[in-house]
C-alpha cells in the first residue's frame, strides 16, 4: 500500500513542553484515519506540522514524496479543517467558500451549494456573528467540497448537533465512496466515529501508542466478567488493562484474541464475553500510560477521552 | 446490529447472508453493492467491501463483470447446511449453560422446547 504522509522522528518542542516526542507513522493512500488522543495529546500540533503552519524543531515529514514546508504544489493537495480557523473581521461564509474555491483545483461548488442547504449556513451573515455549529458548518463544506487528496479535520464538530454531525458523517461516506481520498478525522466522539474509520492512530503525551486496523484494534481486546477466582485462571498470563470488582465479581478488560474453543471454555466455566468499544479501549490505553507515568502522584483521572 | 463482538465485516456478511437464507434475496438476483452497504450501515466502504469478498470467497456471491454481484445458485443450500451444522453451538449449548445455572435438566428444556414449539391456545 503507498503511503501520502511519511513521518520520521518527528519532535516538536514548545519551551518546556514536548509536544511530539520522536513521532514516526506513515498515512496510507485513500484510507479514512481517526487520528484520536486526549487534549494536548499532540493532534493539533502534528497536524500543524503536516500542512507546514507549524515547523519541527527536529525530524522529517514528506507529503505526497515531498517537504510541504513553503511547498504550494503540495499544500494546493491538502486541506486542514481546524477547530479554531480564523477568518477575517468582515468575512462572510460566501467569501470563505469563494476563496476556497480559488484555492483547491478539485473544488466542486454543486457539492457545495447542497451542504449549504443541508446544514442552513447563513451565507450573508458576518462570520464573527455565526453561531458554534454555524462556523464548524463552515469548516465542514470546504473540507468536503474542497476534495483535497489529503484532508483533517480537527473536531470539526464542535457546537454541531446530532443531526448536523450525522450529515457530516453520511456527505462523508458517500463523497469518499465516489471520490477516494485520505482523511484524517480527529475526534472526541469515538464511538461516532469508530465504523467510519478505516485505521485508527492514537497519540497520548507525544507518542504514537496505536497504528493498526479499525477492525484489529477492536478485536485485539475483551471484557471478561465473572466469579473472581474463574476471572484469575481465565486470564493467565495475558496483559490486564482494565480491572474492577464488585464483591466477588470481577471485570477485566485484557489484550488479546480468543479463539472459538476459549471462548466456549469461559463460556462453560460461568464467565461472560463482551466486546470492548474502540472508545473504552483507547480510555484504558491512555488511563493505563498516564497511571504508569505518575506511578507516584495521587490517583486521580481527570477526565476521559470523553 | 452493530458490536455483539464479531468484526464488523463478519456482521454485514451474516446480515447479507440473512436474506438469502429467508428468501428475501433471491439465487441469481443482484445483491446490494459494496457502497449501498456502506451507506445504509453507515460504515468505511473498505469495511462493506471485506465483507462481499468474504462471501465471494465462500462462494455465496459472485461477480458480474461491470454489473455487479449476484447471489449464486446454490447459495441458499450451503448457507443452510452451515448454519445448521453451528446451530448446537451457537444456541443450544449457551441454553444448556443458563439451564444448568438455574438447576433445569437437559429433560426440563426439552419439554420447555416442546411446549414452546405448540401452537398457542387462545
Amino acid at each position: 500500500m503507498d503511503s501520502v504522509i511519511e513521518v520520521r522522528h518527528l519532535t516538536k518542542r514548545y519551551k518546556d513542553v514536548l509536544a511530539l516526542d520522536d513521532v514516526g507513522f506513515d498515512i496510507q493512500r485513500d484510507t479514512i484515519y481517526g487520528f484520536l488522543g486526549r487534549n494536548g495529546a499532540g493532534k493539533t500540533t502534528a497536524m500543524s506540522i503536516l500542512t507546514a503552519q507549524n515547523l519541527p524543531t527536529s525530524g522529517q515529514v514528506r507529503v505526497f514524496g515531498e517537504d510541504p514546508y513553503e511547498n504550494a504544489g503540495v499544500l494546493s493537495r491538502m486541506c486542514f479543517v481546524r477547530e479554531s480557523q480564523k477568518y477575517p473581521d468582515d468575512a462572510t461564509p460566501r467569501h470563505a467558500l469563494a476563496s476556497a474555491r480559488l484555492f483547491f483545483p478539485r473544488w466542486d461548488q454543486d457539492l457545495a451549494d447542497d451542504l449549504v442547504e443541508e446544514f442552513q449556513l447563513p451565507l450573508k451573515r458576518t462570520i464573527k456573528k455565526l453561531s458554534r455549529g454555524q462556523l464548524s458548518a463552515v469548516g465542514v463544506i470546504i473540507g468536503l467540497a474542497s476534495r483535497a487528496e489529503i484532508t483533517f479535520f480537527d473536531e470539526p464538530y464542535l457546537g454541531l448537533d446530532a443531526v448536523a454531525r450525522q450529515i457530516f458523517y453520511d456527505r462523508l461516506l458517500t463523497d469518499y465512496a465516489e471520490h477516494p481520498r485520505t482523511v484524517l478525522l480527529s475526534s472526541h466522539l469515538i464511538d461516532e466515529v469508530s465504523n467510519l474509520i478505516e485505521r485508527v492512530l492514537v497519540i497520548d503525551a507525544g507518542r504514537i501508542i496505536m497504528d493498526e486496523s479499525t477492525e484489529d484494534a477492536r478485536a485485539g481486546a475483551t471484557n471478561v466478567v465473572g466469579d473472581a477466582a474463574a476471572v484469575e485462571r481465565a486470564l493467565h498470563g495475558r496483559e490486564v488493562i482494565h480491572r474492577e470488582s464488585l464483591g466477588r465479581v470481577t471485570s477485566v478488560t485484557f489484550l488479546g484474541r480468543l479463539d472459538d474453543g476459549e471462548r466456549a471454555a469461559l463460556a462453560a466455566d460461568g464467565l461472560d464475553l463482551a466486546p470492548v468499544s474502540l472508545q473504552q479501549l483507547i480510555v484504558r490505553l491512555t488511563q493505563q500510560r498516564t497511571a504508569g507515568r505518575d506511578a507516584f502522584a495521587p490517583a486521580s483521572q481527570e477526565g476521559s477521552l470523553r | 446490529m452493530i458490536d455483539d463482538g464479531k468484526p464488523l465485516f463478519v456482521q454485514i456478511a451474516e446480515q447479507v447472508e440473512d436474506s438469502i437464507v429467508d428468501g428475501s434475496l433471491a439465487e441469481e438476483t443482484q445483491a446490494p453493492s459494496t457502497t449501498e452497504l456502506a451507506a445504509f450501515h453507515r460504515i468505511n466502504p473498505a469495511t462493506a467491501a471485506k465483507g462481499v469478498n468474504m462471501l465471494v470467497d465462500k462462494g455465496v456471491l459472485y461477480k458480474r463483470r461491470g454489473i455487479g454481484m449476484f447471489v449464486a445458485a446454490g447459495a441458499r443450500d450451503l448457507l443452510l447446511t452451515e448454519r445448521r451444522r453451528a446451530f448446537a453451538l451457537r444456541y443450544v449449548q449457551p441454553l444448556l449453560v443458563e439451564a444448568r445455572r438455574i438447576g433445569l435438566g437437559p429433560d426440563d428444556v426439552a419439554n420447555l422446547i416442546r411446549a414452546g414449539a405448540e401452537p398457542a391456545t387462545p
